[in-house]
């Protein structure tokens, strides 16, 4: 797959920073998001994801640095100009409205209309028919598009908002945690359409402290420690244990380690 | 639904379980119990005929129409404790202008619409901007309305009461529209009733089958999940302010040509007729679920109480106290109902 790196990355940061006022919350950060790859950033709590990710999505504008969409030279003002470049956010609990059917879901915000538009009269045939096939390749079988989507298990509702994403044309899909609230068995649900949103030739950002959840999809591995990106590793050329050695802060974890034995012989 | 390619597991839904996911089932329930206990004690045997429905519906109507957008407002989340009063003072505007000004019947009414919709927005601007409740805004413009109308109205007439309405250019006319009887099969019901119905039907098309009903409810669902789809939840919610605005004027119009003239303390305490149409009908008070049918019913079986009690010879005191009853009831039976729709839906 790293064959692919010859292609252009259609998301770059260089040297990316932000600060509120004197607290620094990210400095330095470059990184290169290719498309049909799973890029993913790794970091514990404080790490600066939650940053890292606004400026992505267009929350934030960053302090200082470049940040360049398919080589050239971007400013967002708002989320909206970030969609409307393609790239999409699924953020972790705010994605989807629990009373609402699935479709109305799939579609809200971007809803088909027929006859005269401005009428703005929902083509509801339409919709059903087109969430329940969307949500068929995507792997999701879902009895009734009419239900609540918040009948639907956590991974689920996830992967109708990736679903969604995808649909609507995002090249850049940036998951903020997708994993994190779910049991084992639920994020394994997630991370297949991680893979086949990848499959689809979308760059996918998948944000996670989970470096187990990132070893099994990942393309790149980006880590961020303290505001700071620490390592970077590509695919092929890193363990699972390297990354989660990495990510703990390697002399940290030794020292962890050696403080709780010292304990448990208590 | 028959044209799609259905899943063949769909059919398990029973019909049964499809009934139990209706906001309004429960008060459709409660309106057909209410409506067989007020026949059973009808002194009068005409609770149950034509002429009883001209009745209540006669009630029910002025209701019915401001407390269905009550509805659709509490679904995106919001509340508006300025409908009732904006009756009267909608009534005593367009009555002043009439018969202070010299205006014409049809330039008075849409001036007073106008001047609704503009009360409207301003609640939607200061809700969103402030970012207050909306419970807090919406009383604070009722109290304003309230101290107007009363001392505008004192000012202009020197009483408490504007007349000479019938006076005005176009009164007749008007008046056929909004204020007449028809007679259907031996019992004379109101016009407003069509209008009721018509705006039934608008309400429930607007939310289930258009674009903005969809932002309704994600509005008042999840706002920021709703943002973050590219919903434009300010925009929904102050066009619902709005509207509610408006048809609340609507309603002290058509009491206006009704009555020929206007108490200074005209619609307050409707407010909460509204609310609670909106709530019986299945309408939730944190916003995300509701129906404009629901609200219809709601109204539909507070004009059951309000003809069924002095029917039965009750002392119409009561009312008041059988609304309260029945708020709570069907809340509680609605809250159920909805617990019980999602379990069947797992």
């Amino acid at each position: 797959m790293s064959a692919k790196k010859s292609v252009d990355p259609i998301l770059e940061l260089k040297d990316v920073g932000k600060s509120f006022g004197n607290v620094v919350a990210l400095r330095d950060v470059s990184l290169a998001v290719y498309p049909g790859q799973v890029t993913c950033v790794l970091g514990d709590n404080g790490a600066g994801k939650s940053t890292l990710i606004k400026i992505l999505s267009g929350v934030h504008k960053q302090s200082e640095g470049e940040f360049l969409i398919s080589g050239q030279k971007t400013e967002f003002n708002s989320p909206r100009d970030a969609m409307a470049k393609g790239i999409a956010t699924v953020f972790q609990d705010l994605a989807t409205v629990p009373l609402m059917s699935v479709w109305r879901n799939f579609f809200l915000g971007n809803e088909p209309k027929k006859w005269w538009k401005p009428l703005g009269i929902l083509d509801t045939k339409f919709a059903k028919a087109t969430a329940k096939t969307e949500l068929m390749n995507m792997g999701i079988d879902l009895r009734d598009t009419n239900q609540a989507i918040g009948t639907l298990s956590g991974g689920e509702r996830q992967a109708v908002a990736i679903a969604r994403a995808v649909y609507f044309g995002a090249n850049v899909l940036i998951l903020d945690e997708p994993t994190s609230a779910l049991g084992v068995r639920q994020s394994g649900i997630v991370l297949k359409y991680i893979l086949s949103a990848r499959e689809r030739g979308v760059a996918v950002i998948f944000i996670t402290h989970n470096p187990h959840h990132a070893f099994l999809v990942g393309d790149h591995f980006y880590l961020l420690n303290r505001g700071r990106m620490t390592a970077s590793f590509v695919r092929e050329k890193v363990q699972l244990d390297e990354l989660i050695q990495a990510m703990a802060g390697g002399a940290e974890l030794d020292t962890l380690t050696h403080e709780i034995s010292v304990i448990r012989q208590d | 639904m028959t044209a799609v390619k259905t899943d063949e597991r769909v059919q398990r839904v029973s019909l049964f379980t499809k009934a139990l996911r209706r906001p309004e089932l429960g008060a459709l329930i409660g309106a057909l119990v209410i409506f067989v206990v007020f026949a059973l004690v009808d002194t009068t045997g005409q609770f149950a005929q034509l002429q009883g429905a001209a009745g209540w519906t006669k009630f029910a109507a002025p209701i019915g129409i401001v407390s269905i957008f009550v509805a659709l407002l509490m679904i995106a989340g919001e509340f508006d404790l300025s409908s009732g009063v904006m009756v009267g003072s909608a009534g005593l505007l367009m009555g002043n202008l009439i018969s202070e000004l010299g205006m014409g019947v049809w330039p008075a009414l849409f001036t007073t619409l106008v001047f609704a919709a503009f009360v409207g927005l301003a609640n939607g601007f200061l809700v969103i901007k402030t970012g207050l409740p909306s419970f807090i805004v919406t009383l604070a413009t009722f109290f304003v309305l309230k101290g107007i109308n009363l001392a505008v109205t004192k000012l202009l007439t020197g009483t408490v009461r504007v007349d000479g309405v019938d006076t005005g250019e176009g009164f007749e006319t008007a008046r056929s529209w909004f204020a007449t009887k028809i007679e259907f099969a031996g019992a004379s019901f109101q016009i407003s009733v069509l209008w009721w119905i018509g705006f039934t039907i608008f309400a429930t098309w607007l939310l289930t089958r258009t674009t903005f009903g969809n932002w309704i409810f994600a509005s008042g669902g999840d706002p920021n999940a709703a943002r973050n789809a590219g919903v434009p939840v300010a925009r929904t919610k102050i066009t619902l302010f709005v509207l509610t605005s408006v048809a609340a004027a609507l309603v002290g119009a058509m009491t206006l040509l009704e009555l020929r003239g206007m108490q200074a303390g005209q619609g307050i305490g409707q407010e909460f007729y509204y609310i609670i149409a909106a709530a019986v009908g299945g309408t939730l008070l944190n916003g995300g679920a509701g129906s404009a049918i629901g609200a219809s019913i709601g109204a539909i079986i507070m004009g059951f109480a309000a003809i069924g009690i002095p029917y039965a010879l009750w002392d119409q005191d009561w009312v008041s106290t059988f609304l309260g009853v029945i708020l709570f009831l069907a809340v509680l039976v609605n809250t159920w109902l909805s617990k019980q729709a999602k379990g069947a839906r797992k």
